[in-house]
C-alpha cells in the first residue's frame, strides 16, 4: 500500500480547490433553490430548449451537487491536517461562485436559450444585475487568489511546499 | 388484463426468494462466526428486501400501471433505494465470513473471475444501468410493461440488478478485487446523475408513448427530485470514503514530520 502522504499536494493548491469546488457547488444551489424553488423565476424546464442545452443544464447541476459535498470534505480534510489557508479557501470560493454564474448567466441563458432569470419582464435589467455580480466575484477572487499565491498554513503537520 | 381477483395472486410467489434471502442474511449475521455483525447492516438488508418487494406486489404493482408518478416512484424504490440499502448492508463480506471453506473459496473465486471484474467495473455498470433506464423510457418497453406482469418483473429484476451493480461499483464497501479509483468513480457517478436528470427533463417534455402529459410530468419531478435526494446520499458516501481514506495515522505522519 502506498502511503497517501507522499501524494499529497501543496496546501495552496488544496485549498484553491477545495474553495473552487465549493463555490461552484454553492452558486448551483442558490441558483436552484432560490430562483428555482423559492422564487420560481426560473422554470423546471420550458420547453424550449434545445437538446444541447439540456445536456448542458443536467450535467451542470450533477457537477453542481458533487462539488458542494466534494468541496466540503475536502476543507474537512484540510482542517484535519492543520492546513487551511481561510483567504486562499475564500478566494476560490469567490472565483468559483462567479465563474458558475457567469457561465450560466451567459451560455445557459443567452447562447443555449436554456431559460430565463425571469419571464415577462423586461430582461436587459435582470441579466446586467446577474452578470455584473458574476463579474464582481470572478474580481473579488482573483484578487485574494493572486494575495495569496505564496502564504503557508501557519502550523502545519503535512510536508512543506515543494 | 389480468385476474386479480383470484384467490392465490401469483405475486405472492416473490415472497418465496424475498424469505430466503432474509432467512440466510438473518442466519448468517446471527452466527458467531460474522463477529458482531453490526444491527444497522441486517435493517439495511431487510428494508433493501421490503422496498424491492412492494413493487412487485398489489397495491403498488396495479397502481404504477395505472399511474405514471407511482410507476416513476416503484422505479425509484427498485433501481436506487433498495440496491442502496441492500450495498450497505454488504451480503458478500457476510456471506465470504460465514458460509464453510469450500462454498467461500468458490464464492471468493467468482467475485475475482474476469466477467465478475467486468461488470463491476464502473464504466460497464453505469452503462448497464443508464441503458436500461432509457430504453425503458425511450422504446415500447413501457408499454408492455403496462400490458403484461412478466415483462414489468423482468424489468424490475433489470433494475434492481444493474442499480445493485452501479451501486456497488461507486461506494460498495464488500470486497472487490481491483476496485476503480476515486475519480474515476466520481466521472462516472456525475454523468451518470446527469443522464438521470436529461432523461427526467425530456420525459417531462416529451411524454413516453401512452402517458398522459399531466402524469408525465408528475412522474419526471418524482423521477428528478426523488432522484437527486439518492444521489446526494451517493455523493457523501463516495467522498466520505475517500475522507477515510487519506486520514493522517498517527504513527507515520509523526515518524514523517517530527514536531
Amino acid at each position: 500500500m502506498s502511503s497517501p502522504l507522499r501524494e499529497r499536494r501543496s496546501p495552496r493548491r488544496r485549498n484553491l480547490v477545495s474553495g473552487l469546488l465549493f463555490g461552484i457547488g454553492l452558486a448551483a444551489f442558490v441558483d436552484e433553490v432560490i430562483f428555482h424553488q423559492l422564487l420560481q423565476w426560473h422554470h423546471f424546464y420550458d420547453r424550449s430548449t434545445t437538446s444541447v442545452g439540456l445536456f448542458s443544464d443536467g450535467l451542470f447541476h450533477a457537477f453542481g451537487w458533487f462539488a458542494v459535498v466534494a468541496g466540503l470534505f475536502l476543507f474537512a480534510d484540510l482542517r484535519r491536517w492543520h492546513e487551511t489557508l481561510l483567504k486562499r479557501w475564500t478566494g476560490g470560493v469567490l472565483l468559483g461562485a462567479g465563474v458558475f454564474q457567469l457561465y450560466d448567466g451567459t451560455v445557459q441563458h443567452k447562447l443555449m436559450g436554456l431559460h430565463q432569470i425571469r419571464y415577462e419582464v423586461d430582461l436587459l435589467v435582470y441579466d446586467t444585475v446577474w452578470n455584473v455580480i458574476a463579474v464582481l466575484l470572478i474580481v473579488a477572487g482573483a484578487f485574494l487568489t493572486y494575495r495569496t499565491r505564496t502564504a503557508v498554513p501557519r502550523e502545519s503537520t503535512a510536508p512543506a511546499d515543494a | 388484463m389480468h385476474n386479480h381477483g383470484s384467490a392465490f395472486p401469483v405475486e405472492s410467489l416473490f415472497f418465496i426468494p424475498a424469505v430466503v434471502a432474509l432467512v440466510a442474511y438473518w442466519a448468517g449475521a446471527r452466527s458467531p462466526r460474522s463477529g458482531r455483525w453490526p444491527w444497522y447492516r441486517t435493517a439495511f438488508f431487510t428494508l433493501g428486501v421490503a422496498a424491492v418487494l412492494v413493487t412487485v406486489l398489489n397495491p403498488l404493482a396495479e397502481l404504477a400501471h395505472r399511474d405514471f408518478a407511482v410507476l416513476s416512484f416503484s422505479h425509484l424504490l427498485a433501481g436506487m433505494l433498495s440496491p442502496l440499502l441492500l450495498v450497505l448492508s454488504r451480503p458478500f463480506t457476510l456471506a465470504l465470513r460465514t458460509l464453510d471453506v469450500f462454498p467461500a473459496r468458490r464464492l471468493s473465486r467468482v467475485l475475482r473471475s474476469r466477467f465478475a471484474r467486468f461488470l463491476s467495473f464502473p464504466v460497464t455498470a453505469a452503462l448497464l444501468n443508464t441503458g436500461g433506464m432509457i430504453l425503458m423510457f425511450r422504446t415500447g418497453l413501457l408499454q408492455a410493461m403496462q400490458e403484461s406482469m412478466p415483462v414489468h418483473w423482468l424489468v424490475t429484476f433489470h433494475l434492481l440488478a444493474a442499480g445493485y451493480l452501479f451501486t456497488a461499483s461507486i461506494v460498495g464497501r464488500d470486497p472487490s478485487p481491483h476496485r476503480a479509483g476515486y475519480r474515476l468513480r466520481a466521472i462516472v457517478l456525475v454523468l451518470s446523475i446527469a443522464a438521470h436528470n436529461i432523461l427526467a427533463k425530456g420525459i417531462y417534455a416529451d411524454p413516453p408513448p401512452g402517458i398522459p402529459a399531466a402524469a408525465a410530468e408528475t412522474g419526471a419531478l418524482v423521477m428528478y427530485y426523488g432522484g437527486g435526494i439518492l444521489e446526494l446520499v451517493l455523493i457523501v458516501l463516495l467522498c466520505r470514503q475517500w475522507y477515510a481514506s487519506v486520514r493522517p495515522r498517527g504513527k507515520v505522519a509523526s515518524a514523517i514530520h517530527p514536531q
